[in-house]
């Protein structure tokens, strides 16, 4: 073996354990996230923690079951204004639309997509709260659910086209409509990878802060009904973790590490689904 | 499909629950100089007749825009609304704003600097030059020759300003325009300015957390802040010439000069005022409410919080560090409550 | 890859035309137009975003015109906008962002695609996937807390003794900062890049790898000079995308880079960027023109992500056509 041929298999066993390393580095922090949540948050997690409404500012105690109320009642608003219009605008996409038409909605739903949460919050606050001069739960659901348009949108049509020709013809060669095969055959054929679908969608908008800051605003106590303003666990965390308060501190890790800890979950459970294959009915 | 349906149904069944709860709610929004105190209040008063009064410690100006637009029913500044602002208010609804002083408060100049545990003396003269970018370290002579036997750092300074629009900056930038000409050139006063150096920080809240987590910095906060956050505070040298430390007292004589003058719209500033232990970063801070309200039953709570805070609320002030209110400004607010219609 | 749409005729099973009543009755009909609308309301809302944001920011851009974005004064008292040190410091922060993260990320793609079995390499990049979906204020949860003082303390002190000739890395140590910024937006992008450069890796023909292992190369240069050149135009595409998620990032930048519209050579100093500014000011924002001028930063970040988006897709089009094309002689 030349020399210069040693060093070039040097060089490539050298260059090619820094690529390992760098995967390593990579996953490993998203263990370092998790372990650092766990250490600082995991002992901060207790009954009052989800029971409890917040205290004066800088006496100790209370708790965050406001916020995660309030997250709740966004997300269910979010995905009833979101869900639908991503969803049956997939169906037309996959089984009804024209090439031109399909290229524009897809360009809009992608360039919906794009634009950054902060800026979803300006236009959430131009439509949903001036216009009706209050901060609301439904501003705040608004804002998500325009986020979770376009990957609902997306999946939906993907999969549906995933679905095989033959289900289809085979539905309408036994004398089925259009809509009957779509609602009856198609859509229960791509149903997991919907459903995954809108499990992403709603586990990327749980964590999003930037769009309810100016369209939920906040609120120290319940939020009734659905027109004003309510606390969130995303806003909270981000107010308690600028204060100079070490209960709030405290109590900001807490948050963090339930949020994570839902949103991973939620995320795996849908990749578990997905990656257990599309359902397709046996015949 | 059945399943879809049941779906359907159940949530909104949970929609109508949700909607159901129609409790009273009133949102106010403003200032984070009196937080404390107004959290407290709010807590207290729920407590007293179940009345929800939800309060967001956004900042002074985004307290006098959100009550502008109509989006909050009430706001809170610590710097009074200048005569534009009070007209577009009136432009955009119609009816005019009225002031309401509820507390006294103190602006201290805060810091961290490690090993200095005691309470420094700063002069106009050192704290305008620390702002202005001027004083650049701490063993500066401008700030050394008021604080002999303290052994200051060579190191440099940190300041921390608000990043939002702020009543508190106005109060500090008041006082600084007030004793130092050249700040007023350049910078002058205002809820936010454009500062020549140093970090922003979000809130009251933001700033103490900033100099808590910061070696050398220095920043301006309300004194309960400092206070409840065990960061210490320096004297400031008044117009008399003491070093007076910010507390109930010396807050209370900053106020005493002004209170027979006081206009009847309760604007007024008290920075730098006369006396000999006067604390010379001392303010009111007030709560901005309509004129005219549209909803008789937020109206009603509203103006019987403001009563109650200026009379029975001011036995939870001092606990907090914010000295109560002169009897004479609340003799005249109660008359002035009458305003609110 | 999903199969191509084919459109089967809403007719029945009797080709040719049914009566528009049959076909109404049916349900086609009206399930044709429903799902129209809901698609075209889809388009009606971005059409409506751009709208907005152009019309609200009318004011300053009459007002300033393109002096706009050379003009480093914010000062909302004199009512004088200047974009300058917004755009500065978004740019900044994405730079250092991707100059951490592309090396890695690329890296570690290689590695994921050439190297790892699949038994590792799929769960690596299912934890990978997990990464990405960790939210904004988590990360500045942890900038806060942990980064910016192993900044302060440690690394910037180091930086500074070793590389402190250089206008970069000049300055006091606040731990906040450009730097910060930077190095949490890395740790946020590098799962685009992994993902995306995976895929494109292993989209790359077989026979490209193989021609040059049998021509003589090792491992490394086979990946390195062959492979990697051929999936070039994809990666680039998984950069403009990191770099447009990077350029939109809110909470956790606002968390640790100073909030102080200033614009410095040194990456040590407190900064500011488009989406920081709009989150601490927005609400506050007195006056039409102040709040025109922030809505008018607002387009300027919108057109920049949409046009690195565009670019992004475009790559990644021109890399799946030329991976599946046939492998020219």
């Amino acid at each position: 073996m030349t020399a210069r041929l040693r060093w070039r298999k040097l060089v490539s066993g050298f260059m090619l354990t820094m690529t390992g390393v760098c995967a390593l580095v990579a996953v490993s922090v998203l263990f370092f996230i998790l372990g650092y949540l766990v250490y600082n948050g995991g002992t901060s997690i207790n009954w009052d923690f989800f029971t409890k409404l917040p205290t004066p500012v800088g006496e100790a105690g209370g708790g965050m079951a406001n916020a995660i109320v309030g997250s709740a009642k966004l997300l269910l608003l979010a995905s009833l204004f979101g869900v639908p219009i991503g969803f049956f605008g997939g169906i037309y996409l996959a089984e009804f639309s024209g090439q031109k038409v399909a290229f524009v909605v897809r360009y809009a739903a992608d360039l919906l997509n794009g634009v950054p949460s902060i800026v979803i919050g300006i236009f959430a606050y131009a439509l949903a709260v001036l216009p009706f001069k209050h901060f609301s739960t439904l501003a705040g659901a608004f804002a998500l659910g325009l986020m979770m348009i376009p990957i609902t949108l997306r999946n939906t049509e993907e999969f549906l086209l995933g679905v095989p020709r033959n289900l289809r013809e085979g539905s309408m060669a036994l004398g089925a409509g259009k809509w009957t095969t779509i609602v009856r055959v198609v859509v229960p054929a791509a149903y997991r990878g919907i459903m995954t679908a809108i499990l992403l969608a709603l586990a990327r908008v749980a964590g999003e802060t930037a769009p309810l800051l100016f369209t939920a605003f906040g609120n120290r106590f319940w939020s009734p009904g659905l027109n004003q303003p309510t606390a969130s666990l995303p806003v909270v965390i981000y107010n308690y973790a600028i204060s100079p308060y070490d209960d709030w501190h405290r109590q900001a890790w807490a948050a963090g590490l339930v949020l994570l800890g839902l949103i991973l979950m939620v995320n795996i459970i849908a990749r578990v689904i997905l990656s257990r294959g599309v359902a397709v009915p046996r015949s | 499909m059945r399943r879809i349906t049941g779906m359907l149904l159940f949530v909104l069944a949970l929609g109508g629950l949700a909607l159901a709860q129609n409790a009273l709610l009133i949102n106010g929004a403003g200032a984070t100089f009196p937080y404390p105190i107004y959290s407290k209040w709010f807590d207290e008063y729920h407590k007293a007749n179940g009345s929800q009064i939800n309060y967001q410690s956004v900042g002074s100006g985004a307290g006098i825009k959100q009550v502008t637009e109509g989006t909050v029913d009430f706001g809170a500044s610590d710097g009074p609304m200048n005569d534009d602002q009070i007209k577009a208010y009136k432009a955009k609804n119609g009816s005019g704003i009225l002031h309401f002083p509820t507390v006294l408060g103190a602006v201290v100049p805060t810091y961290n600097i490690p090993g200095v545990n005691v309470a420094l003396n700063f002069t106009p003269e050192a704290l305008s030059g620390i702002f202005l970018g001027r004083i650049s370290k701490w063993n500066d002579p401008a700030i050394a020759g008021a604080n002999k036997g303290v052994n200051l750092p060579a190191n440099d300074i940190v300041v921390i300003h608000r990043s939002d629009g702020s009543g508190t900056t106005y109060i500090w930038t008041d006082y600084l325009s007030k004793v130092n000409p050249d700040w007023k050139d350049k910078v002058s006063k205002g809820t936010s300015v454009n500062w020549p150096v140093g970090l922003g920080g979000k809130g009251n809240e933001g700033v103490t957390g900033l100099i808590k987590q910061t070696p050398n910095s220095i920043g301006y906060v309300e004194l309960i802040y400092a206070a409840q956050n065990k960061v210490p505070y320096g004297s400031v040298k008044n117009a008399a010439g003491t070093f007076v430390k910010a507390d109930l007292a010396s807050v209370t004589e900053a106020a005493a000069g002004s209170v027979k003058t006081i206009p009847d719209d309760f604007r007024v500033s008290i920075t730098n005022a006369p006396g000999k232990n006067a604390y010379p970063i001392s303010s009111f801070t007030w709560l901005l409410i309509p004129e005219k309200f549209k909803d008789a039953a937020k109206r009603d709570v509203l103006k019987g919080f403001v009563k109650w805070a200026i009379t029975d609320g001011q036995g939870l002030t001092e606990n907090l560090s914010y000295a109560k209110l002169p009897k004479e400004v609340v003799d005249k607010e109660l008359k002035a409550i009458s305003k609110i219609q | 890859m999903a199969t191509s749409s084919i459109n089967v005729p809403n007719a029945g099973p009797v080709a040719g035309s049914r009566s528009f009543l049959s076909r109404l009755r049916d349900g086609d009909e009206i399930a044709r137009v429903v799902t129209f609308l809901f698609a075209a309301s889809v388009v009606l809302i971005s059409l409506l975003l751009v709208v907005e944001l152009w019309m609200q920011s009318t004011l300053p851009r009459h007002k300033f015109g393109f002096s706009f974005f050379l003009t480093r004064v914010w000062d909302p008292i004199a009512e004088q906008f200047g974009a300058l040190p917004f755009i500065y410091g978004t740019l900044v922060t994405a730079a250092v962002a991707l100059l951490i993260a592309v090396p890695l990320g690329i890296g570690a793609a290689i590695f994921l695609a050439e190297l790892a079995p699949q038994k590792l390499s799929d769960p690596l990049q299912f934890f990978i996937d997990l990464l990405a979906a960790v939210p904004s204020v988590i990360y500045g949860l942890l900038g806060v807390f942990f980064v910016i003082p192993i900044m302060r303390q440690w690394v910037q002190p180091a930086l500074k003794s070793t590389l402190g000739f250089l206008p970069l890395f000049q300055g006091p140590a606040y731990g906040i900062g450009f730097l910060t910024a930077g190095v949490v937006l890395a740790i946020m992008v590098i799962p685009y890049i992994i993902s995306v450069s995976r895929e494109v890796l292993l989209s790359v023909p077989r026979d490209q790898r193989e021609a040059a292992l049998a021509l003589g190369s090792t491992r490394w240069e086979s990946t390195w000079k062959v492979v990697v050149p051929f999936a070039r135009t994809g990666i680039m595409g998984s950069i403009f995308l990191a770099l447009a998620r990077a350029l939109g990032e809110t909470m956790a930048v606002t968390m640790v880079i100073g909030n102080t519209p200033t614009i410095s050579a040194s990456l040590f100093s407190p900064g500011y960027s488009i989406a920081a500014v709009i989150a601490n000011e927005f609400t506050e924002a007195t006056g039409d023109l102040y709040l025109g001028a922030l809505i008018e930063l607002g387009l300027v970040l919108f057109l920049l992500t949409f046009i690195l988006n565009g670019l992004a897709r475009l790559m990644m089009l021109l890399t799946t056509q030329r991976g599946s094309g046939t492998a020219q002689a």
